[in-house]
């Protein structure tokens, strides 16, 4: 298992190659990458607040609860902070499994709770002024499923 | 006791934390005593469903018993990924 949050950049085909070859046996690898919209208008930075200490067991726990949850045979995710811009990646995640099914499932579980339940928030500023981006409900609501 | 503060909540207090030596039971005692400090306070606490807490950095709520803890953190619900 491997949690990193950073400030710097990281490179995501080069994650996912040294990810995969470290793997042995696993049928199945899944990657999900998060990127900077947009969707304000104007935007000129996309500023990412995390809570130091906290950050890092949240996402060990997260990722410790998917191996309980389905024969996976590693985690890997890794999650940006400070100021971004439109198409910078934001975070990464990769599980690897025997069955693709297991890895798949993993993958969206770990977003799903990364999304609530990992202390990031982010604030969108634009030419006009800045804002916090509010949780949505239905990021919530998608925690209801793995119940 | 160290009182964290993040994102909004940071800004309303304008300040990242506050160490401070509490009689409070609960975490919703401490709030009842931060809020009663200042009107920064009172206005980053005015609305509770808006806010999220951590004890000793798990997830906790409002009734969560302060016996023992070191660090309490309070910030908006969170928006990562």
């Amino acid at each position: 298992m491997d949690v990193r949050v950073q400030d710097v950049e990281f490179d995501l085909g080069a994650e996912l190659n040294r990810f995969a070859a470290r793997q042995t046996g696993m049928g199945a690898v899944v990657s999900f990458t998060g990127i900077v919209r947009d969707i304000a208008e104007g935007l000129d930075v996309m500023q990412i607040e995390h809570y130091p200490g906290m950050t890092e067991k949240a996402l060990t726990k997260i990722s410790q609860e998917a191996k309980t949850r389905w024969s996976l045979g590693d985690v890997l995710v890794i999650h940006r902070h400070g100021a971004l811009r439109a198409d910078d990646l934001i975070m990464m995640v990769a599980t690897s499994a025997p069955h693709r099914v297991d890895a798949f499932a993993a993958a969206e579980f770990l977003m799903d709770y990364l999304k609530s339940r990992a202390p990031f928030w982010k604030k969108e500023v634009t030419k006009s002024g800045e804002d916090w981006v509010a949780a949505k409900d239905e990021d919530e609501d998608a925690l209801t499923r793995w119940n | 006791m160290d009182v964290l503060y993040f994102a909004w909540v940071r800004e309303r207090i304008g300040q990242p934390k506050d160490t401070l030596d509490t009689g409070a039971a609960t975490v919703r005692e401490l709030v009842q005593e931060l809020r009663a400090r200042e009107p920064r306070y009172e206005a980053a606490f005015a609305d509770l469903d808006a806010l999220r807490v951590a004890v000793d950095q798990e997830l906790a709520d409002f009734d969560t018993p302060l016996s023992g803890v070191r660090e309490v953190a309070f910030f908006p619900p969170m928006t990562g990924g």
